[in-house]
């Protein structure tokens, strides 16, 4: 039985400006292979300038138990949006 | 489509489920998709396995019938569409395997499950494909009865999985319209020519309509995956569909669809049509169908004869690895 080739989440910068962004995962012996897979696997149709492989093995995820206290601080901050203070029109554009 | 007779484990009333299981249900039925780490039902768990996995098989295995006709494609530039397409099928069953992964199923175990036949591939390739027409009947129908199942399930509830069917749709209209397009060059042609067209039609309609698969409006392993909005919509309306859309398109080709019965229901909006001999389906999942010896023969040479490779390029990574290993340690 041979060893199964690792995981390797694959982020791919679209255009010239804009971040990478992760569109899958594929399987790679190492890192060459995993760029040059994403090539092929992700990419055949122009869809990026730049290519991001990450061992899946080596990302660190919040856990969905987690949702709670990591994100629900922020509910209650609606004073961080800007629509959250009324600016009379007169003073203009602001 | 691609995915036939999935049974999915499950089917329990609101009265029976647990707590959990209701707060479940409730995110799918407000639209929410559900992540690979997120707490769902077993249930819920190996029906996905399954369907993704077979759904995945088949892109992987519908490579083969193709495939079959890459080095006798009639043009060059033939040859490099049909190359592009098959390419493009091997990257869906990628998607598809890597977004099964996601549930805690292993490629390796994926492979092995349909190499012992434990688990299936659509049965419309499990046909040869005898002419250059068929080329164009499987882009034209093959193709365009998976997009009838696959636009719906952008929207399934499973998170990688609904990633995976977007960029799958995004690929599949190619599909469509090259083998339409090989479909208008033959019925252009000579005599000759058109008479392989209404062959390759003759040939594939009903396999075509069996790609749906039987009728499961009163079946409770539907109804399970429809309320976890892993099956979007019924097998009959989706063949209905299929039926609706390609019969204009075969009068345009100046083909004639190979059913007697077939006729424009005023009332139900819709076509009349004959069923596909659902005893032929049936003996074509089960293993009998004219190739499947073939296809499944042709998987399970290529996963063997590969494992050197594979193997050979994990003992060089493994190499590399430790070479700089050492040459940090030298470093330090
Ligand atoms: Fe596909
Ligand atoms: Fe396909
Ligand atoms: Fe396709």
């Amino acid at each position: 039985m041979s060893s199964e080739w690792p995981l390797w989440e694959i982020f791919i910068r679209g255009q010239h400006g804009l971040n990478h962004r992760h569109v899958g995962s594929l399987h790679a012996p190492d890192a060459e292979m995993a760029i040059r897979n994403a090539r092929d696997v992700y990419t055949r149709r122009n869809e990026g300038v730049s290519i991001w492989a990450v061992k899946s093995n080596d990302i660190v995820a919040s856990s969905p138990s987690e949702k709670g206290p990591l994100f629900e601080p922020s509910n209650s901050k609606v004073y961080r949006h800007p629509t959250f203070f009324d600016i009379p029109d007169e003073v203009g554009h602001m | 489509m691609y995915a036939q007779l999935v049974q999915s484990e499950g089917g329990k009333s609101r009265a029976e489920m647990t707590p959990r299981e209701i707060a479940f249900q409730e995110r799918i039925d407000r639209g929410e998709k559900i992540e690979p780490k997120e707490w769902m039902p077993e249930g819920y768990r190996k029906t996905l396995i399954r369907q993704m996995g077979q759904h995945a098989h088949s892109e992987i295995v519908g490579q083969l019938p193709e495939g079959n006709w890459i080095t006798r494609a009639p043009t060059l530039e033939r040859k490099a569409i049909l190359l592009a397409k098959v390419q493009d099928e091997a990257g869906h069953g990628l998607y598809l395997y890597s977004a099964a992964e996601t549930l805690g199923v292993s490629r390796d175990e994926l492979m092995e499950m349909l190499h012992s036949g434990k688990m299936k591939y659509s049965s419309i390739f499990n046909y040869p494909t005898l002419t250059w027409a068929d080329m164009g009947a499987v882009g034209w129908l093959v193709d365009g009865a998976a997009i009838m199942n696959q636009v719906p399930l952008q929207r399934t509830s499973y998170g990688p999985y609904s990633r995976a069917m977007i960029r799958i749709c995004k690929e599949e209209s190619f599909h469509q319209r090259q083998g339409y397009d090989i479909m208008m060059k033959m019925c252009a042609g000579t005599p000759e020519q058109k008479a392989m067209a209404q062959d390759a039609l003759n040939r594939f309609w009903y396999p075509s309509l069996m790609m749906f698969g039987p009728s499961d409006k009163d079946s409770v392993h539907s109804a399970q995956s429809m309320a976890w909005k892993i099956k979007m919509n019924t097998n009959d309306e989706l063949r209905q569909k299929f039926v609706d859309q390609t019969v204009p398109q075969a009068k345009y080709l100046g083909l004639t669809v190979p059913d007697e019965n077939l006729r424009w229901n005023e009332e139900k909006g819709g076509h009349d049509f004959s069923e596909p001999d659902w005893a032929e389906f049936f003996e074509v999942i089960a293993g009998n169908g004219p190739c499947n010896a073939e296809r499944l023969g042709a998987r399970v040479k290529a996963w063997d004869d590969g494992a050197w490779f594979r193997d050979g390029l994990m003992a060089h990574a493994g190499k590399q690895e430790e070479r700089r290993a050492a040459l940090r340690l030298a470093a330090e």
